[in-house]
């Protein structure tokens, strides 16, 4: 079943109330946060809020991913002692510049892994770029690793490092934007936006939302759950959608009955590019649970 | 055969001072008195008797604490409290149960020290605690008889009409409350009704929330109470994604069960969940071209909001909950007043929640048999108030409650509640952030839901959810001794609460 990405709810990971409540929000994943969101006197704190959370509490169905520090400073190395053992999350590695970064952190969680018997490469990872050499290396840092499942632009930092500012339109980020998507899109993995931080500007984040799902993204990481309603909408395939993917899938199969590569339906020609967008509309209609009722309808 | 009084022969003699107070009357012939101390002793007020008191004036009321003091200087005793609710700024009242000056309490809640020091048994007689329609009720039906009311009001004139604002005389709105919805009932029936107020407006004082009929005295004093405690500007929607998370659930309920259609009439209780559950009905009743009849109980800045954008027709007031709520009260048209009789009273098949489609209510905990409580925290101690919680849990057609599944470390969906205040019978729907759960016995409820897709959870899942997180909490414990009577609003006595142990 295809994994959706659409929301990712950052978590701060010393914040007890919020780690232990986090799963009460629609969101496809958590990103508990040990990384910017955590002082360095409360990391501690937190990978023991975080470790105890994860054995508990039941998130259902909620990918969970752990934002760990930088490995450079030996934090990041204590991050993960604490969390792979569990073999419940998925591990983003902050700030990664190239494809080493990856790797070094690849060979210590296969460290910990063979430590704890667990199936070397059950850990997957993500990479969130914020750097300009990270923009430039993203092609080689999404193919870095079969643990992959996905990068994330991290634009704070990357438009510190750019000399600039983040601005409405996000023109500083359309190269960084266009770049991490074709890396995701060429390893078969997930591209996820940078998070919107003024909660109350929700115009210019339905804006900024409708842009990058425009642009090809899965999803986008968001700070407070307000924002999750309006990602689910934009990225929710419409009623319309779907009814036209179905139409898309059936003529197609009638017209494989007959032989046919190519067909025509409302006087518009559809092939295989155009089947391939009504599966997979039809794909994330299953998962958000639309498809079971539209189908119902559609087939009285 | 009718009976024929016998009359007594008419005597122009009885007139008094027609033509001598011809110029004088509108100055000499009103209801003012110099002070408290003498208006109280010209009510005929004695020990053992009864006194009442409102809420308006929430955490900013200085009437019941300077009321007291001045009866303790006077030396009563054995005076029996009937306040509409009391507050944490009544701690002062401490010591005067302490110094026998009041001996019994009936109210519709309690909180802080002077909650904390009953729950710890400082009083020899429990506390009766009353809904707001169960407290008119009882006044009505005589078994709570007031002998001096003793109401605090920001407007009066010279002869008795009070209210909460002031329509024409802006100095007296420096201390509005809105509403005086729950002291008409004690005006009313009071055997002698004395009003204190800090501002003296010109005859005829309209609109008035209590009429000049129903006040004996008057009395000008400087302070009625704290602005700043009695409201502040508006309540704001909550910010916390919990509590929107919950309020959005309790909208998706609202907007599937059937009741939500042109003309329908609401209740939002107070507390953060319920009260945002407005901001997300907005939407859909403008997308559908709906428009509430009426609003009900509480009203708040939100609702005004609502009223004023036309989405809800009327508001009816007992309790203005922030400024402007009291400031549409006494601007708009169609934003009435009303007494806890209109409102709520179990004695009048008119009462306003007789006519309530849907209310959202707060607790502080819910059991599996949907049973509500709303007075006394995890810990025992007395916390709350009943309000109209039971009221419009009996007479709205969908009762919704909305609670956190757990505050901090304690779980609020439990196996028993600590105390029932609401009848789990009254309550239909709960509304949690761990998902929503119908009272089985409303089988058409959970069918509506069902063909909705509205996605239902049975309440023991959720305790359960909340027990494999907190763990099993240890049971309270518990003294012999009573220290309040929980009535419902038919009078019965429907729990017990008891001394805590230290």
């Amino acid at each position: 079943m295809t994994k959706l990405r659409r929301t990712m709810l950052f978590v701060p990971g010393n914040n007890t109330s919020m780690v232990v409540n986090a799963g009460i929000y629609p969101v496809d994943s958590l990103m508990f946060d040990l990384e910017d969101s955590v002082s360095l006197d409360q990391k501690d704190n937190a990978r023991f809020v975080l470790h105890e959370a994860l054995k508990t509490i039941n998130y259902q169905n909620k990918e969970l991913i752990v934002r760990i520090n930088s490995l450079s400073n030996g934090m990041g190395q204590t991050d993960l002692d604490y969390l792979i053992p569990l073999g419940k999350v998925a591990i983003r590695l902050p700030k990664t510049d190239s494809s080493q970064d990856i790797i070094d952190c690849e060979s210590y969680i296969e460290k910990i892994e063979k430590r704890c018997g667990m199936k070397v490469g059950t850990t997957k990872m993500m990479a969130a770029i914020e750097s300009a050499n990270g923009v430039l290396n993203a092609y080689s840092i999404a193919h870095a690793s079969k643990r992959l499942i996905g990068i994330a632009l991290g634009a704070e930092d990357l438009v510190t490092d750019l000399h600039t500012r983040r601005s409405p339109g996000g023109l500083e980020l359309s190269f960084a934007r266009s770049m991490i998507l074709m890396a995701a899109r060429s390893a078969g993995i997930s591209a996820i936006d940078t998070v919107f931080s003024d909660l109350n500007d929700m115009e210019g984040f339905r804006s900024e939302v409708e842009m990058i799902k425009q642009l090809g993204f899965d999803g986008k990481s968001i700070i407070n759950p307000r924002q999750i309603e309006t990602i689910v909408e934009i990225f929710s395939p419409t009623e319309k959608e779907i009814i036209a993917a179905l139409e898309i899938v059936d003529v197609m199969k009638e017209a494989a009955k007959m032989g046919k590569g190519v067909v025509s339906l409302h006087g518009k020609m559809v092939d295989k590019p155009i089947i391939e967008r009504a599966k997979r509309v039809l794909e994330t209609a299953k998962v958000t649970g639309q498809l079971a009722r539209i189908e119902d309808e559609y087939y009285e | 055969m009718n009976k024929i009084k016998n009359f007594e022969a008419f005597n122009p003699d009885n007139i008094e001072n027609k033509i001598e107070s011809y110029i004088t009357h509108r100055i000499e012939n009103n209801k003012i008195v110099g002070s408290l101390e003498e208006a109280i002793k010209k009510s005929g007020l004695k020990d053992g008797m009864t006194i009442s008191f409102h809420h308006h004036f929430r955490n900013g009321d200085h009437i019941i604490n300077n009321v007291l003091k001045t009866l303790d200087r006077m030396g009563y005793k054995d005076l029996y409290l009937a306040s509409s609710s009391l507050n944490v700024c009544h701690e002062p009242l401490i010591e005067y149960i302490k110094s026998g000056v009041i001996t019994q309490i009936d109210t519709s809640g309690l909180r802080g020290p002077l909650a904390d020091a009953i729950s710890h048994g400082i009083m020899e007689n429990p506390v009766i605690f009353r809904s707001h329609g169960g407290r008119a009720a009882a006044i009505e039906s005589g078994e709570l008889k007031i002998d001096v009311a003793f109401l605090g009001a920001p407007s009066c004139d010279p002869l008795g009409n009070a209210n909460g604002y002031s329509r024409d005389d802006e100095r007296a709105n420096d201390v509005i409350c809105g509403s005086l919805g729950y002291a008409k009932i004690d005006a009313e029936f009071a055997k002698k009704t004395i009003i204190l107020t800090n501002h003296i407006v010109s005859y005829p004082n309209i609109p008035f929330g209590i009429p000049e009929s129903q006040v004996d005295y008057i009395v000008e004093v400087s302070d009625i109470g704290d602005p700043g405690g009695i409201m502040s500007g508006a309540t704001r929607f909550t910010t916390n994604p919990k509590e929107l998370l919950i309020a959005l659930s309790a909208s998706k309920v609202i907007t599937n069960s059937g009741l939500f259609r042109d003309g329908f009439s609401i209740q939002f209780g107070s507390g953060g969940a319920s009260l945002a559950v407005a901001q997300f009905l907005r939407q859909p009743m403008i997308d559908r071209n709906y428009r509430a009849r009426f609003a009900l109980g509480g009203i708040s800045g939100s609702i005004v909001d609502l009223h004023e954008e036309g989405l809800i027709e009327k508001l009816l007031d007992v309790q203005s909950f922030d400024l402007k709520a009291a400031n549409s009260l006494k601007n708009n048209r169609f934003h009435q007043q009303i007494s806890s009789t209109y409102y709520a009273s179990p004695m009048n098949l008119g009462a306003a929640v007789n006519q309530l489609d849907i209310v959202v209510l707060s607790a502080l905990e819910v059991d599996v048999n949907f049973n509500v409580n709303v007075l006394t925290g995890a810990d025992g101690i007395i916390r709350g108030a009943i309000g109209g919680h039971q009221d419009t849990a009996a007479g709205a057609r969908l009762a919704i409650v909305v609670v956190p599944l757990l505050r901090g470390r304690i779980p609020c969906v439990v196996e028993k509640v600590n105390t029932v205040v609401t009848p789990g019978k009254c309550v239909d729907v709960l509304v949690t952030d761990y998902g929503i759960a119908v009272n089985p016995a409303r089988k058409k409820i959970i069918k509506t839901m069902k063909e909705n897709h509205i996605k239902l959870i049975d309440i023991k899942e959720l305790q359960n959810i909340a027990i494999t997180m907190t763990g099993k909490p240890k049971a309270i414990e518990y003294k012999e001794k009573v220290v309040g009577v929980v009535t419902y609003r038919d009078g019965s006595k429907i729990d017990e609460i008891h001394q805590v142990v230290d």
